[in-house]
């Protein structure tokens, strides 16, 4: 028994050491090209929509060739550039979803910061191209770009129209508050018009970080960690506890349900099941798909009477941060700056947008896609686009830029979830996600003390 | 009774051994050193800045009432997934060995699930017992039974530990079918004059099954403990609120997810320690006693 499991272990590694000599790069065809490697983390079939955009580039000068290799989810792509990186091989372009963005950007050495690449390459990348909101999340506090926005996204409201019809509601009416929000569940649950009134995917960014933005209270201080490693999490305040609570309670009468973390809940809208939704902007094409009833758009909702509420939302999503390395030469470095360059082309980031269902990031890419009639073809596709662009960004709704900060969501989301499960009451819980939320800010700036 | 194989040549076994040699120091001993070497410093994630800290990932790690919780988890999940996929293999093998119709067809079916990748497992679970798109996780809320393990602590560890034991009923059941099979006929039919079918189960075909039994038994715990990882990561992520985050997981949200190199490290080589003791224990000690 033991010699054919030791026999199976030895062929196991075997095939893992042929698979691995075969990853090893073979000279290019066009090796007279200047060759760029670009690792992205986004699935099929935004992947391959991704991998179109830099064929576009290589098709439209022949100096340079971009090489896109897709290298699993975020999390993946980001632990395989760092390894990369620790073995003096890293890509010259690599996409990090937005909440990696402080771990990059306090990676100072193993990344070049965009304004530096313009600089240095002589290629302008004008931040004031991108909308406030978008600049805002990947640029240092004086406004100077460090990592290249691409695909972003922001939480919207979706709503079930045939719901709301049956349960006699306004379906051209959507909530535009929480308690307009909560109403309206409530309604739905009581005429059974749907098994469950209201639910929310990506419960961390659209409850604490967009709801933070939104009633311009602020996640953490330091503008969010914008202006420091030294900042604490705030999200215990009576307004998030009072939110917390009314969750718990709509939860208790079946008003409302928790779908799990991350993107877990987002299959509950299109299959009918719950007739409110805060979910990602980017659900679009799965909704138009998916969905066999009528549905709406809205923007998120915000309590009456807060203060500066609404304000605009921010951005989920990756930005492309350039890597640094020991055989960097100045075209490799030029060729990522014209990249850039052509991916914030107003065309290319229409096309984008209206392939994807990502928001457009730059004021000329937004005016583009409507001027082809996008929006009169597809009401409610521009309430991403208005909502994170209705204000200016003010230092709650800039963005975060919290070290750690996917551990931070999996904290907040394990302590929603004592919540829910009635292991904690709403202080509670909160109070212990800041503790430990802390503890986690404390130990990013610990190790990454400059 | 021992024998010894005298070799004339000095070199050559040394040569033989070589490729299995390299293939363990490459990715069994450097990778361990490597493990224990990066539990020792505090790390950013790309390398840039070092700290020398000597035990105190350690420290941090023992006193955080998280990981004591993990390990919690570990036991009762390892346990459970242990007993009952071996519980179950045996009471199919004995059955499948039993001259009904059909048992090749029995056999060959139930082998079928250990062919099954375990996020592939975690999948087809997912769709039976989802509440709100699963089969069975529908029905049980219908009933009035409320069956969330999203939000259900319980119900999230009986999920993981079903959907586990699962897969590994398959090759347990190999190996008890095998063992039974290698059990000689006459003295099944010897003890067939004076007991019972549950009597010779007990006094006869259990006793001479135990050198697979305690085989299984390492194979299971170590297969609980590593090789499920892909079954939480796809039904639960270790959660809700912790209740199915094990030892192996933690070290991924750790070390992957959160990028804290030292703590991973050194959750690593806690989790290296206990299964050398484990299984030195096995061979040592235990094995010695079993009947062959």
């Amino acid at each position: 028994m033991l010699t054919t499991l030791r026999f199976c272990r030895i062929a196991i590694l075997a095939i893992g050491v042929i698979l691995v000599s075969s990853l090893v790069p073979t000279p290019g065809v066009a090796a007279q090209k200047v060759q760029v490697e670009f690792w992205h983390g986004l699935t099929q079939p935004l992947g391959g929509i991704l991998e179109n955009v830099v064929a576009g580039f290589n098709a439209s000068q022949d100096k340079y060739q971009v090489n896109a290799t897709f290298k699993g989810s975020y999390p993946e792509t980001m632990v395989a550039a760092i390894a990369a990186f620790r073995a003096g091989n890293a890509p010259h372009i690599v996409q990090m979803f937005e909440v990696g963005t402080a771990t990059m950007m306090a990676a100072r050495g193993a990344i070049k910061p965009v304004y530096e690449l313009s600089k240095e390459t002589g290629v302008t990348i004008d931040p004031k191209n991108y909308v406030g909101g978008v600049r805002g999340y990947y640029s240092t506090p004086d406004g100077r770009l460090v990592s290249m926005p691409f695909n972003s996204s922001t939480p919207i409201a979706w709503y079930n129209k045939d719901a709301f019809k049956k349960a006699g509601l306004d379906p051209e009416k959507p909530p535009r508050t929480w308690e307009e929000t909560w109403a309206a569940a409530k309604k739905i649950v009581a005429t059974k018009a749907a098994p469950c009134g209201y639910t929310m995917a990506w419960p961390t960014w659209t409850q604490y970080e967009n709801f933070g933005a939104i009633h311009n209270v602020p996640l953490a201080t330091k503008a969010n960690g914008m202006d420091g490693m030294d900042t604490e999490l705030k999200i215990n305040s009576p307004l998030h506890v009072k939110h917390l609570q009314v969750m718990m309670d709509l939860q208790k009468e079946g008003v409302f349900k928790y779908g799990g973390r991350d993107g877990k809940a987002d299959a509950l809208f299109p299959s009918g099941e719950c007739a409110i939704f805060h979910g990602s902007s980017g659900m679009r094409a799965r909704v138009v798909r998916e969905a066999k009833f009528n549905w709406g758009v809205a923007m998120l909702p915000y309590y009456k009477g807060t203060p500066g509420a609404p304000t605009n939302s921010i951005i989920g999503g990756a930005s492309f941060w350039v890597m640094t390395g020991p055989k960097r030469t100045t075209e490799e470095y030029k060729a990522v700056a014209e990249f850039f360059q052509y991916i914030s082309r107003p065309e290319v980031d229409a096309k984008w947008h209206m392939d994807t269902g990502y928001v457009p990031i730059t004021l000329a890419g937004f005016a583009l896609a409507s001027g082809q009639g996008y929006y009169i073809k597809n009401p409610g596709a521009d309430i991403p686009f208005r909502q994170l662009t209705l204000t200016e960004p003010t230092e709650n709704s800039r963005g975060l830029r919290l070290g750690n900060m996917p551990e931070i969501r999996v904290v907040i989301q394990e302590e929603m979830e004592k919540a829910f499960q009635g292991q904690e009451t709403a202080k509670q819980a909160l109070d212990s996600a800041v503790q430990r939320g802390n503890g986690i800010l404390r130990n990013f700036e610990r190790t990454n003390r400059q | 009774m021992r024998r010894r194989v005298i070799f004339p040549n000095k070199v050559l076994p040394y040569l033989l051994l070589a490729p299995q040699l390299a293939i363990t120091i490459v990715f069994f001993f450097w990778p361990a050193a490597q493990a224990i070497y990066y539990s020792l410093l505090l790390q950013d994630p790309f390398g840039l800045r070092t700290q020398f800290v000597w035990l105190e990932n350690f420290r941090t790690i023992l006193t955080d009432p998280l990981y004591l919780g993990s390990i919690r988890v570990t036991v009762i999940f390892s346990t459970a997934v242990a007993a009952l996929a071996m519980g179950t293999a045996l009471l199919f093998a004995v059955m499948a060995d039993m001259g009904i119709r059909g048992a090749r067809i029995y056999r060959t079916l139930l082998m079928w699930p250990y062919a099954v990748a375990p996020a592939v497992a975690a999948s087809l679970w997912l769709f039976i017992f989802h509440p709100s798109i699963g089969i069975i996780g529908r029905g049980l809320n219908d009933l009035g039974i409320l069956w969330d393990y999203k939000l259900n602590g319980t119900q999230a560890l009986l999920l993981v530990i079903l959907a586990s034991a699962w897969k590994q009923v398959s090759y347990n059941f190999l190996f008890f079918l095998a063992g039974l099979q290698a059990i000689p006929r006459s003295v099944i039919e010897a003890a067939s004059m004076d007991a019972g079918p549950g009597r010779r189960f007990w006094s006869i075909v259990f006793p001479l099954l135990s050198p697979t039994s305690f085989f299984l038994l390492v194979v299971n715990v170590v297969y609980a403990f590593f090789d499920t990882f892909g079954v939480i990561h796809a039904l639960t992520d270790g959660g809700p609120a912790k209740a199915t985050e094990t030892l192996i997981y933690k070290v991924y949200t750790d070390g992957v997810m959160n990028l804290d190199l030292g703590g991973s490290s050194a959750q690593s080589v806690i989790l290296m320690a206990v299964v050398i003791t484990l299984t030195a224990l096995q061979f040592r000690f235990i094995e010695r006693r079993v009947h062959y």
